[in-house]
């Protein structure tokens, strides 16, 4: 008799804790009442615990399951683990700031674990089909948690624009993966990377240049990028440091998936589009966040910037990039949270700030969290030896490896450009005339600062396990 | 201990210290007082530290001692402290200037006084860090690194325009110095490894020397700094705390040229030749022109600042006359600029702290008052100029004799910075210290008190010391200098094989 865990189902266990757990919670949550909302929260947090502990502990396989459609790989694994991280610090950064502001909901951990259960899917499917259930599984729940704060005129809108933006690009990935199907008579993506070889033709390029369409909305990239600031501004600071970390991480290894998974043999023909969204992104995540007041529309840039970066590894197409794009992911990820965390924690009796200069001198009002947002900060403009050096040290590595010296020269110069508005929120904190205090951080974002304080500061003594498995996890798809 | 070595040693103390003073709670005069002990004491067992790597290294050979390998990003990318006759001295001196940093900042900084020490601790490990590194990943690592500390030490304890210098000096640097981290990833592509002896090794095809001759040509040529990219460095060194100053002048100036001596020279040989008149030509520029700006200075700091960099042109100069006397002038010229410049800088501070303006004007005939202070100041004085005597006669007169040698005009131009030099040194002298005493702010000035005095007698003996003896550096510098020349050498030859060979 087969084993569970060897048999087709056991290698998504962890997706199928996540969905049967949200089903669960949100019955627990139906039946209860308001009372629950709090068991409800622990109990997300619970499940995305277990679901990484099988991850863990599941083997990667080679073998597609469920008719091709989910694979279970080492890159699976490795994206995973990183979306419910990112899952879980977001649903500990919203425990306190959601009672505060009034609009606790129970329905926002499930929606939480629903969207998480799509970017697993996303990071795992091996099919067309596969590929858009769990993106618009993921993007439905995220548009109901952009307007979670329903009584909220910037939240209602920010709902609003991702869901109209969103379909908009669902619709052209869909359209995208039709004329790919058209022009290829299959959707597998194994399948497609058999039958695409040589000169591809000039449909399926259309058809690629719409799902890379699509892929750009998803990750934020320029000329895709202009829902991120309002929503990022308008939705619920837990909701954007959400938005900001594990869908990221998803959208990111979806982009993988198609383009290395499905077209490793026509490189020549999506690596331009790639290169050209990259420097595009890069250059205007520098330049626009400079003008930047409000700091959450700051970080919607610095996200921009960033996805540019990751490019730089995806756009190289060997295993040396795409184990750039894992890291810069993972440390992404990391300093993101971080930075969100004490976004979070700028609260003054009742009212959460967001503008850069409430931020005047919190390093003699607030010495520990002005310094860990130091720390993300410039981790963010790529200084060493903070993590942010490393996840950009190996995207431009595999950049000049793959020949592309002007991409890498535009990267690391745009990089210094964004160096100077990171710095500028470290002038705010350091140098100018302090403001009043804050309150206390609330525990779940004090809990995740450090960790990511951690993570971000010290990287640089014991890099090799992250970067190691990440190698072995690009590989995986070669 | 714990399968560390010395030079790990060296990088962990000033961090420990650094720890300590974090840990300490509150801000009330006791603290202030503990973190500065903490930080003096760490900086003295840091310096003693040194010296005792100092007793175990080998000044004979060219060879790397006292290596240490630590596993890290990769097989090929590891965490390896070494050094040669190039960077042990500038690691004691270094861990020399600390110590007199922490001293010269004791009743100056007065807020935020464990930051300020935290700070220093951090610049010192990723300062001695740059010079220990055995792999160039590393080397880039704390070559940035330093950056952080010294953004926040120019900001928070400037003077009036300290965000714009600060500013000024992180951008400008980190942008000299990401086009080096590309070359970095480029050689490693090349090379399949980032440990520094193998790159020596390793040839370059000549065209990509080109390349990355040029970009880490960016990065140091803003360092060191070389006109035209010199523009922060009297912005930063107006703005900066006393001892701010004095580690940049001291040793973060230096990181350009020991990464042209540790890198461009022997690992671009090629390109270094090809490169040569450019280098040269810089040089000259920054030497007569900087001077020429000195003499036009009203602000102390500003003057001492172009002089910097007019004495950091005889280093560029002598560098790349690539030959012996150039070489070890340019490496001796370095160590002694860092003892003289960082005095001169604090002298500055010593009546700063007393008057609070840096205007040359404002002072005068303070001779009268500050005898004591009058003779330091002279002797760093002299010392600047390049009087024979001091130190920094004997690196000025290498550099130029090197350069006489490779080409006379060059050496013909440099010696016009001589000139120069002596006419704003001697004349900012002149304003400060002699004439009459009129000034009703400079009325009750007091002379040097014991901690001054006690920061500056070492750096006035070793001044003179290394002036009338300079052979224990010059001893250390000749093994690796030698061995740098025969590279350049073979590969001139080999420059040379083909193109007869072509003909």
């Amino acid at each position: 008799m087969q084993s569970f865990a060897a048999s087709s189902f056991g290698l998504a266990t962890p997706e199928i804790i996540v969905a049967v757990g949200a089903l669960v919670l949100l019955m627990v949550g139906a039946f209860s009442g308001r009372r629950a909302t709090n068991i409800v929260g622990t109990g997300a947090f619970v499940v995305l615990l277990l679901a990484l502990i099988a991850v863990a502990f599941l083997p990667p396989s080679k073998n597609a399951i469920l008719g091709g459609a989910f694979i279970a790989d080492g890159f699976a694994k490795y994206m995973k683990v990183l979306v419910l991280i990112g899952s879980a610090a977001a649903l500990a950064l919203s425990s306190d700031y959601m009672e505060r502001e009034g609009f606790i909901r129970f329905e926002f951990p499930v929606l939480i674990l629903l969207s998480t259960v799509g970017m697993m899917m996303m990071v795992s499917a091996n099919d067309l089909i596969s590929l858009y259930l769990g993106l618009e599984l993921q993007s439905l729940a995220a548009y109901v948690v952009a307007a979670i704060h329903r009584d909220d005129a910037r939240s209602t809108e920010a709902g609003l624009k991702y869901f109209v933006l969103g379909a908009l690009s669902s619709g052209m990935l869909l359209y995208g993966a039709s004329l790919i199907y058209g022009f290829t008579g299959t959707v597998s993506f194994p399948a497609i990377a058999e039958v695409v070889r040589g000169e591809a033709a000039i449909g399926l390029i259309l058809g690629i240049v719409f799902v890379a369409a699509g892929v750009c909305f998803k990750i934020s990239a320029v000329p895709f990028h202009m829902w991120t600031p309002d929503v990022y501004e308008g939705a619920p600071t837990p909701v954007t440091a959400f938005f900001a970390s594990a869908p990221k991480v998803a959208a990111m290894a979806m982009a993988v998936r198609v383009f290395v998974g499905a077209f490793p043999e026509i490189i020549h023909s999506w690596q331009q589009i790639i290169v050209f969204v990259a420097i595009l992104s890069m250059a205007l995540g520098s330049f626009a966040a400079i003008g930047q007041r409000n700091i959450k529309r700051l970080m919607a840039y610095s996200s921009i910037g960033n996805v540019g970066y990751a490019l730089i590894g995806l756009a190289a197409g060997t295993p040396e990039g795409i184990q750039g794009v894992i890291v810069y992911m993972a440390i992404y990820l990391a300093m993101t949270l971080g930075a969100f965390a004490v976004i979070i924690g700028m609260r003054r009796g009742d009212r959460y700030l967001e503008t850069i200069d409430e931020l005047a001198g919190a390093a003699t009002t607030h010495p520990w969290r002005a310094f860990a947002l130091a720390m993300m900060l410039f981790s963010l403009a790529g200084i060493p030896p903070l993590a942010g050096f490393f996840s950009k040290f190996y995207v431009f590595a595999a950049a000049v490896q793959a020949g592309l010296y002007t991409l890498a020269v535009i990267g690391v110069v745009t990089s210094v450009i964004g160096a100077y508005y990171y710095i500028r929120v470290v002038k705010v904190m350091y140098f100018d005339e302090p403001r009043p205090a804050f309150e206390r951080m609330a525990p779940g974002a004090e809990a995740v600062l450090i960790a990511c304080s951690v993570v971000v500061t010290l990287f640089w003594i014991v890099p090799a396990p992250l970067v190691n498995s990440a190698a072995a996890a690009a590989r995986s798809l070669f | 201990m714990f399968g560390l070595g010395i030079l790990a040693g060296l990088l962990i103390v000033p961090l420990v210290g650094a720890a300590i003073i974090l840990s300490l709670r509150g801000d009330d005069a006791d603290v202030r007082s503990n973190a500065r002990w903490i930080a003096l004491f760490a900086t003295v067992a840091t310096f003693l530290l040194s010296l005792v790597a100092w007793g175990r290294f080998d000044p004979s050979t060219s060879a790397f001692q006292l290596t240490e390998t630590h596993a890290w990003l990769a097989e090929t990318i590891r965490f390896k402290l070494t050094v040669d006759g190039f960077a042990m001295p500038f690691i004691l001196l270094t861990t020399f200037l600390m110590p007199f940093c922490i001293l010269a900042s004791w009743e100056a900084i007065e807020h935020r006084v464990k930051a300020y020490y935290v700070c220093f601790l951090v610049l010192e490990t990723t300062m001695i860090g740059v010079f220990a590194a055995g792999d160039l990943v590393l080397f880039y690592l704390m070559f940035e690194a330093g950056l952080m500390p010294m953004f926040l030490i120019i900001g928070i304890w400037g003077g009036k325009r300290r965000i714009y210098a600060s500013f000024k000096f992180f951008l400008y640097t980190l942008l000299g110095s990401v086009l080096m981290l590309l070359a970095i990833i480029a050689m490693y592509w090349h090379a399949g490894t980032t440990d520094i002896q193998a790159l020596l090794q390793h040839r370059f095809p000549a065209s990509m020397q080109t390349w990355l001759w040029l970009a880490f040509f960016a990065s140091f040529a803003v360092k060191m700094p070389m006109w035209p990219v010199h523009t922060w460095l009297p912005d930063a060194h107006v703005e900066a705390p006393t001892a701010g100053s004095v580690i940049l002048a001291g040793i973060l100036l230096k990181m350009g040229g020991y990464g042209f001596i540790r890198f461009s020279l022997p690992m671009f040989p090629d390109a270094s030749l090809y490169f040569q008149p450019l280098v040269y030509a810089l040089s000259i520029v920054a030497i007569i022109y900087a001077s020429l700006v000195a003499l036009m200075q009203e602000d102390m700091k500003k003057l001492v600042a172009y002089s910097s960099v007019a004495h950091m042109g005889f280093v560029t100069m002598g560098l790349f006359s690539l030959n012996p006397q150039g070489v070890q002038g340019a490496m001796f010229q370095m160590i002694s600029h860092g003892l003289v410049s960082g005095a001169l800088f604090l002298c500055v501070g010593v009546v700063y702290d007393r008057i609070h303006t840096r205007e040359i004007a404002a002072y005068g005939g303070l001779v009268n008052r500050m005898p004591l202070y009058a003779v330091v100041f002279l002797i760093f004085t002299m010392a600047n100029v390049g009087l024979p005597g001091t130190s920094g006669f004997v690196g000025e007169f290498l550099t130029m004799m090197g350069a006489f040698r490779s080409n006379p005009w060059v050496g013909f131009f440099s010696a016009f910075g001589v000139i120069l030099s002596a006419g704003y040194a001697l004349w900012l002298y002149a304003r400060v210290v002699y004439g009459p005493l009129e000034k009703p702010a400079l009325r009750g000035i007091l002379d040097l008190n014991r901690r001054e005095m006690i920061t500056f007698a070492p750096l006035v003996l070793l001044t003179i010391y290394y002036g009338v003896q300079p052979g224990p550096i010059l001893d250390t510098f000749a093994p690796p200098t030698e061995a740098l020349i025969r590279g350049v050498e073979t590969a001139m030859s080999a420059v040379k094989t083909a193109a007869l060979s072509g003909n």
